[in-house]
């Protein structure tokens, strides 16, 4: 079971979305949570949540998986909205008071305007993650930080996307690895599963030594092969896969630019 | 003649404990350009440390190792000394750089500075010479040991080198990957004309090798042609090495008095011994 353990929460569908360049998805993200920041009444955030919808939409991906991340920050969206309620501007009519508190409709509409907001970002991000491979997303986080070359940069970019690389290659190899361990330890007796907090953070310990030692082992040996394969930190690299804009990175770049000037326009006018 | 490889008195000396000791004492020997050599050992007898001294991941503390003429000790040449002696290492694990196989296999192109199509190039035709290209697109993870290993096999493959030294590839691996190995390496030997150097402690593997080197405590005690050095089982087995069963099965009825001939290497050579012994009879 563990060893299907996929890092990230890429989801296959083919859609057009999946088939644009990683840099473009990226840059545009980006874009559209700065203008969904920037959606200051109900008209422009209605626009937010119709292009939010769009892109869900055209990803393919079932909304039920985009509720499965919007699950996950419940707390943090019933915070805000909490919070929200009482900083209503003091001008507006009084719904509810409780002892100093008190929710005002303009605190209610800002709790839903925030929690909104929230959701929105959630989802047009789960939209990047869902229809964008962890590799990929590794070489355009590359690609766009390759002008941090110019000032001295160089060797940190190239190393920060081969340690990315590595750590996606690695992941599964440890997670079988810690399984390993926990069983050999269990098939001694060990006991992981009962115990308060304490107890247990303790029973840890004999799976986190071994596994800690295995790695630097692998690390050293991973260095070795790395050096075979005559690799000398990057200088006079080239890539096999070149990532290429095409027709669809024209057509998403449309479509957000429409919405960006749609909130521009609707914040001045409205 | 015409050698890739010139070794002489090559000495590895390491310290453990403030103690000095010799991995491997003044060995000599060259490889032959297209051959494939097989050095056998037990575990500690120095053969792993030789191996990682004829690509000049370890230097010798005397001596020299020669790939090509060029000295593995100059230090402007080493990574065309890489590029012409690959290595495979035993744990295909620990090999894999990207999580997609043709990706990994890119890694050592891709270093090497070629232009992106040509990469694809060597990267597709690696594959396919290790019957891998199916999998271009798969997960390392996801395969077995055997496939990981061709795949590791594959990325050295794509540097295009001139020779590949196996460091003890079939370890790790159950009978089947031990034996999908073995022919990849015998078939890339034939079809590209890549010199094999593979160690190992399995004599089986030897079989089917132009030369074995016999290796213990540091130095090379035999270097003859397979069928010479399975002759001699008594001195493989004061060596440490496990005999392959045929050869142990006619050794030991040859000690029993029995009349045959212990010139053999494959299972078909052992079974037509054995007949014509009892023919005899």
């Amino acid at each position: 079971m563990l060893k299907d353990i996929t890092f990230g929460q890429y989801f296959e569908t083919r859609s057009p979305i999946h088939k644009a360049d990683p840099r473009v998805k990226m840059v545009l993200l980006i874009l559209a949570v700065v203008f969904i920041f920037l959606s200051q009444n109900i008209l422009s955030l209605t626009l937010s949540f119709l292009f939010v919808m769009g892109v869900a939409l055209a990803s393919k991906v079932p909304l039920k998986m985009y509720f499965k991340n919007l699950k996950a920050i419940l707390p943090i969206i019933i915070l805000t909205t909490v919070i929200n309620m009482f900083y209503g501007s003091k001008e507006s009519a009084v719904l509810l008071s409780l002892w100093k508190l008190t929710i005002t409709y303009d605190g209610l509409y800002r709790a839903f305007f925030m929690s909104l907001r929230i959701v929105l970002l959630i989802v047009v991000s789960s939209s990047l993650t869902y229809t964008t491979t962890p590799n990929d997303l590794t070489d355009a986080i590359e690609s766009l930080l390759s002008p941090l070359k110019f000032i001295g940069l160089k060797n940190a970019v190239h190393t920060l996307a081969l340690m990315m690389t590595i750590a996606l290659r690695f992941i599964p190899t440890l997670v079988e690895e810690a399984q390993k361990i926990m069983n050999a330890q269990k098939a001694r007796g060990a006991d992981l599963e009962s115990g308060n907090l304490k107890e247990r953070i303790k029973a840890l310990i004999p799976i986190l030594i071994p596994l800690l030692i295995s790695s630097v082992r692998r690390a050293y040996e991973l260095a070795e092969a790395m050096e075979c394969r005559c690799y000398n930190g990057g200088e006079g690299k080239t890539r096999m896969k070149q990532l290429k804009v095409s027709a669809v990175d024209f057509y998403l770049c449309g479509f957000t630019a429409v919405f960006c000037t749609g909130i521009i326009l609707f914040n001045i006018f409205f | 003649m015409d050698n890739i490889i010139e070794i002489k008195n090559v000495t590895y000396e390491y310290t453990d404990a403030d103690q000095t000791y010799k991995a491997v004492e003044n060995v000599s020997f060259s490889i032959e350009r297209g051959s494939f050599t097989v050095i056998l050992g037990h575990n500690g007898s120095g053969k792993s440390t030789l191996a990682k001294m004829l690509n000049g991941l370890f230097k010798p503390t005397s001596g020299d190792v020669l790939v090509d003429s060029i000295n593995t000790k100059a230090e402007e040449t080493e990574i065309e000394v890489k590029r012409k002696v690959g290595m495979v290492f035993q744990n295909p694990d620990n090999q894999l750089v990207a999580s997609i196989v043709e990706e990994d296999v890119a890694f050592g192109p891709e270093n090497l500075g070629l232009e992106p199509c040509l990469i694809r190039q060597r990267v597709d035709e690696a594959l396919k010479s290790v019957g891998m290209y199916e999998f271009k697109d798969s997960t390392p993870h996801h395969l077995s040991g055997g496939q990981k290993q061709r795949i590791a096999i594959a990325g050295i493959i794509a540097m295009e080198p001139e020779c590949i030294i196996l460091d003890e590839p079939t370890a790790m691996l159950d009978p089947v990957g031990r034996k999908e190995i073995i022919e990849t390496l015998h078939k890339l030997n034939k079809e590209k004309n890549i010199t094999v150097v593979l160690i190992t402690h399995y004599m089986e593997e030897a079989e089917n090798a132009d030369r074995v080197m016999v290796m213990n405590d540091g130095v090379i005690i035999d270097d003859n042609t397979p069928r010479e050095i399975f002759k001699n089982v008594s001195q493989l087995k004061a060596v440490g090495l496990s005999v392959p069963q045929t050869t142990e099965l006619l050794y030991a009825l040859k000690q029993n008095g029995f009349n045959v001939s212990t010139d053999v290497l494959s299972e078909e050579e052992t079974a037509k011994a054995i007949a014509l012994c009892l023919e005899e009879k």
